[in-house]
């Protein structure tokens, strides 16, 4: 008799996965080339995937969402990732950053305006956090303020690097500014209030589809009832959302190493030099050994700290191990793909010279490779 | 308005396929999945659904096995299935195939029957003109379009000089070609909806037929051989040198290979 085993997926979980697969490779993946190089938010393309529901999974059908789990919302995120990272880090940051805090934190009222449009896909929220001084140690750096004036908060102060803050479809940003002297607080800013600006989108290396801005706040006003959850309760609040990024972005650079595994495998058995297909040799055959390897090894501890996250139990180390290690994984994976594709692998007509762009910011994204090591040595009690 | 949308569990096109002694593929040694021109009926009744409200039953005739691809169908927002499960169905052709739909049809109301045109494993075509034969509702097979207003259903049939516009009174029987529509994807909310909506399963005697009309030994059609399908061979690759000869060679081509 089979042994039921902890690490396989529910049938409706794979189920999605193999309808998100083929919405993957079937509709984003032909398109993928052209959008990251015209540098465009395929909104064509996240709007249909807003009709599926992804958008939604995580969250309570009382508020518009699809009354699934963080598993099978990483699931899509890895599938999506598979073709196309900046659709990956699009439904990543927009369910993780735009919708999560809001469901979490956020109050019926607030829940009941926002949160729907947000599950149905129709409209896009981002998180505010970064902040020219930096990131993680917002502590530290952040200079925001907001400052409370009669019923409304008056907020000054400019915000790097935010996902999904200036599409056509961006309808709140959260952002977190100090309110008093060590209180920080999350506040919700329609992307249309007077005083917010949005700068043209950043000239990166690589996500080229995916939208990311840098916000300026000159004497933003919004009600004191925009307030996330309570006030001063800010630093906690990302603290959280962190964590459960770190697991998602793990998710999608997993997907981005199973992509590499089968663009190399496809390739190597197609591309013929010196007699014979290139994946004959063993210089080629064993790079894509090994980058199955850290995909499988990468995708179990994704799911085991989302598993943990699910059952209730801490899993801030694992989320951190797994990001950490998935990340690191994918850059390999994309550096050794584009040497198997030789100069193919060095044009972004390729999947894998895509991914050799999208690669570097795994490594930085939701806490860079040295935060990791710094959460996982401090949990070790160093 | 009441909807059934018959669907088939086919081997996976893309899969390898083993022909078994008894000279019928072999189910278990590949994937299955619901046959894909289904995706395209079912689209059509999912619209019908979202305009005008239609209630829709899938119908699957099959092993217990394929209850999956029934709920795989459920997926898309049906709201019920009909699973038709004996195994003295097996081997059936696509006679004793329509006798066992008929039936099925028979104990269930409904105004429409919307199938695709053709299976990916057997491709007979034969099936929803031999169940509305059967029935003797009218049949509108190879519809790229299809409407219905009021108890009037219109299709545009499709052949090869183009289509013709064909109408009938309900209940009628259609078949669609997968020109006739883009089917969405299933969404979460469907996936996870499927798996509770309600789901009969009946026999043979359930529906009244009997085992010496179905089955293999019982097929209109024997099969007495197979062989795979010869690989794809070369191109003919006509070479322009300017004399105008490509030209010829290109007409003389098409005339032979009677596109023109």
């Amino acid at each position: 008799m089979a042994v039921p085993s902890p690490f396989e997926l529910t049938p409706e979980q794979e189920q999605f996965r193999r309808v998100v697969a083929a919405f993957a490779d079937e509709v984003v993946a032909p398109a993928a080339a052209d959008f990251n190089a015209e540098g465009r938010f395929p909104i064509e393309i996240i709007q249909q995937m807003g009709e599926m529901g992804l958008f939604g999974i995580p969250f309570g059908s009382e508020f518009g969402g699809m009354d699934g789990d963080y598993l099978t919302l990483c699931l899509a995120i890895e599938e999506l990732g598979r073709v196309d990272q900046s659709v990956g880090i699009t439904l990543e940051a927009g369910v993780g950053l735009g919708a999560a805090p809001l469901d979490e934190f956020g109050t019926d009222e607030q829940k009941r305006r926002w949160l729907p449009e947000l599950c149905r896909g129709e409209k896009l929220g981002a998180f505010g956090l970064t902040e020219a001084g930096g990131g993680s140690d917002v502590l530290g750096t952040a200079r925001t303020r907001a400052v409370q004036d009669g019923d409304g908060w008056v907020i000054d102060g400019s915000k790097q690097f935010i996902t999904n803050a200036g599409t056509d479809m961006t309808s709140i940003v959260t952002v977190t500014a100090w309110t008093g002297e060590k209180e920080m607080t999350s506040i919700i800013v329609p992307v249309d209030t007077p005083g917010l600006s949005i700068a043209p989108p950043y000239r990166k290396i690589g996500w080229h589809a995916s939208d990311t801005r840098e916000l300026t706040f000159d004497g933003v006003r919004v009600p004191v009832t925009n307030t996330l959850g309570e006030r001063g309760a800010g630093f906690r609040q990302f603290l959280k959302t962190l964590d459960d990024g770190r697991i998602a972005i793990a998710a999608l650079a997993v997907g981005m190493i199973q992509g590499c595994v089968d663009e190399c495998v496809r390739y190597a058995g197609e591309r013929e030099a010196f007699g014979g297909p290139i994946g004959k040799q063993q210089a080629i055959a064993f790079k894509i050994a090994d980058l199955e390897v850290a995909a499988q090894t990468a995708r179990q501890m994704y799911r085991y700290a989302c598993r943990r996250k699910m059952a209730g139990q801490s899993y801030k180390r694992e989320a951190s191990i797994a990001k950490l290690y998935a990340s690191e994984q994918a850059v390999t994976a994309a550096r050794e793909a584009t040497q198997i594709f030789g100069g193919m692998g060095f044009t972004t007509d390729t999947r894998v010279g895509r991914f050799y762009q999208d690669a570097k910011i795994l490594e930085i994204g939701e806490g860079t490779s040295e935060v990791q090591r710094l959460l996982i040595s401090r949990d070790l009690g160093l | 308005m009441k909807i059934i949308v018959p669907v088939k569990r086919t081997p996976d096109t893309a899969a390898e396929k083993v022909i078994g002694d008894d000279r019928t593929v072999d189910r278990d040694a590949g994937e299955s999945v619901l046959c894909p021109v289904n995706e395209f009926s079912i689209e059509e009744a999912v619209r019908l659904k979202e305009s005008q409200d239609a209630e829709v039953t899938v119908l699957l005739v099959g092993p217990e096995s394929a209850q999956s691809t029934v709920r795989k169908a459920l997926s898309y927002g049906l709201d019920g299935g009909l699973q038709v499960t004996d195994d003295a169905i097996a081997g059936s052709d696509a006679l004793g195939t329509a006798r066992v739909i008929a039936k099925a049809l028979e104990s269930r109301e409904w105004d429409l029957v919307i199938f695709g045109n053709q299976s990916t494993d057997a491709r007979t075509c034969l099936v929803p003109a031999a169940v509305a034969e059967l029935l003797g509702v009218p049949s509108l097979t190879y519809a790229r379009h299809l409407e219905v207003e009021g108890d009037t259903v219109t299709v545009h049939r499709e052949h090869e000089e183009g289509w013709d516009v064909v109408e009938a009174q309900l209940p009628a029987i259609v078949s669609v070609v997968e020109a006739i529509n883009e089917p969405r994807y299933p969404s979460f909310k469907g996936i996870m909806a499927a798996k509770s909506k309600p789901l009969d399963v009946v026999s043979l005697a359930d529906l009244g037929v009997s085992a010496d009309e179905v089955g293999a030994g019982n097929a209109a059609a024997t099969m007495y051989e197979f062989e795979p399908r010869p690989p794809k061979e070369a191109g003919t690759v006509v070479e322009d040198d300017g004399s105008g000869a490509a030209a010829a060679q290109l007409a003389d081509w098409m005339v032979d290979k009677k596109f023109a």
